[in-house]
């Protein structure tokens, strides 16, 4: 395999990766970046979009993406599908790959989206897997680093919130590890620390990365502040989740003794860490984020399935 | 066998409490406690009428303490020392004919193992959809053992893998 081969490729983790990998989805994504014109690269596929969890961005991005390359979208809707009745992941993912010719995944469940992966012949993206990965997200959030900031290494990083269960956190980490940053602070309250395995797995791969517990520490070196949300639906204990409910909030106040230049992104939705105020910062770059999803995942689409049937 | 408060034997006094046996297994280097385990691992060779002899909690000067199986006229077979591993992993097995030691092998634990161990996260693909999703686990580990869950990467810890299949 060659060190850029996108071609009917599954994307499950950023980890499986290269940089170069990385670098070519992100100047390709730059050419979609802009007006969109009428495109037909796509025209003779079909892409199945199967969220068995709620989403906006992701799931909308994709099904932008794919109608802009001139693709058509079939969506599963696990609340009016066979679901209700018990259909296993495993009958379900072999239907969609019967009728379609690459399935964007969300599922609750860790490892879902490699699961599907192994059964289906067609290509399997990865739309986040319980708490574990999100690498479009990722691969979306360092597109938007390097066209905000102009590069993605040698800058600080700081990840504030919900680093336990938040998926995009820790697959922001992840993507990381494929380039040099400065430093990455990983702020967030005792509970909230990422799970062992993804410390033991950012240690590995060599991550230069601290653990705080105060953002006012740290904000004056960042470069980079991503923010997620507690994620509340993910707590197996309620109680837990009460505990840590509000511990942070990015205020214009803090955000004022923030380091010159600073972005703040956010996967969205947010909740009480990023109120409505920071909206009219300089800093605030969560929007251009998300927006920069449908370039991306179009990139990303082209890359796996474009370029004629093989 | 060595009952009560007394002094556990050693390792030469192991020899006078079980005879040898003329075809089978011994399994020795098996932690303090497990015999049982390694038995229920193994299949449970007594209920198939094969004649077992346990020895445990002997001193060990390797282990401090340990127990013995034998299997009598039953060979362990490859598959099942690697299987032993999960749960005595310094076990070492010889095998026996006519009272001569015909073959030494080593609990080596295996790189991959398929539907023997559950993940223990509660919300694993493979927990969830275990009907269709048999588990599988990758060696991370050899000491203290552990293996991780190739679905979620969680880990599994030496304790846990002797309780879920001790």
């Amino acid at each position: 395999m060659s060190r850029d081969a996108w071609k009917g490729r599954d994307v499950i983790s950023i980890l499986d990766f290269s940089r170069p990998e990385l670098e070519s989805l992100f100047a390709a994504a730059n050419e979609f970046v802009g007006p969109p014109r009428p495109r037909k690269d796509l025209a003779d596929y079909i892409v199945a979009t199967a969220f068995f969890e709620p989403s906006t961005r992701t799931r909308l991005s994709f099904t932008t993406a794919a109608l802009r390359l001139g693709a058509k979208v079939i969506d599963l809707s696990p609340d009016v599908s066979s679901i209700l009745k018990g259909e296993s992941l495993h009958d379900t993912t072999m239907m969609l790959e019967g009728y379609s010719d690459l399935i964007v995944m969300r599922h609750p469940s860790e490892g879902a989206a490699l699961l599907a992966a192994e059964l289906s012949a067609v290509p399997v993206v990865n739309g986040g897997d319980g708490s574990q990965h999100h690498p479009t997200q990722a691969m979306l959030d360092l597109f938007t680093v390097k066209r905000l900031k102009g590069k993605i290494d040698g800058l600080t990083y700081t990840v504030l919130g919900d680093n336990r269960y938040a998926r995009s956190a820790t697959s922001f980490l992840y993507g990381l590890t494929k380039f040099r940053p400065k430093m990455v602070y990983v702020v967030s309250p005792e509970t909230l620390r990422p799970r062992d395995e993804v410390t033991k797995q950012l240690k590995g791969l060599g991550l230069r990365f601290e653990q705080r517990s105060d953002l006012e520490q740290v904000i004056g070196s960042t470069d980079v502040l991503y923010l997620t949300r507690i994620q509340k639906e993910r707590f197996p204990d309620p109680n837990e989740y009460e505990k840590v409910k509000g511990s942070y909030k990015l205020t214009k106040d803090v955000l004022a003794r923030g380091k010159g230049g600073m972005i703040v992104l956010h996967p969205l939705p947010r909740s009480t860490e990023l109120p409505y105020e920071v909206d009219s910062s300089k800093s605030a770059a969560y929007m251009t984020q998300a927006h920069l999803g449908v370039p991306l995942r179009m990139a990303l689409l082209q890359k796996i399935i474009g370029g004629g049937r093989s | 066998m060595s009952r009560g408060g007394g002094r556990p034997p050693n390792d030469d006094q192991t020899t006078m409490l079980v005879r040898k046996i003329p075809d089978g297994s011994v399994i020795d280097h098996i932690a303090a406690g497990k015999a049982l385990s390694v038995l229920r691992l193994l299949g449970n060779p007594q209920e198939n009428g094969f004649t077992i002899a346990l020895v445990m909690n002997v001193s060990s000067s390797k282990m401090k303490r340990k127990d013995i199986v034998k299997v009598e006229g039953m060979e362990v077979s490859q598959e099942q020392v690697q299987r032993l591993a999960l749960i005595a992993p310094r076990a070492s097995v010889n095998i026996v004919r006519a009272y001569r030691v015909v073959a030494k092998r080593n609990a080596v634990p295996p790189r991959t193992l398929r539907g023997i161990l559950s993940c223990t996260a509660p919300t694993c693909v493979s927990v969830r959809e275990k009907d269709s999703a048999p588990s599988i686990f990758f060696l991370s580990g050899r000491s203290p053992l552990k293996y991780r869950c190739k679905y979620c990467g969680r880990e599994l810890t030496e304790k846990e893998i002797s309780s879920q299949l001790g």
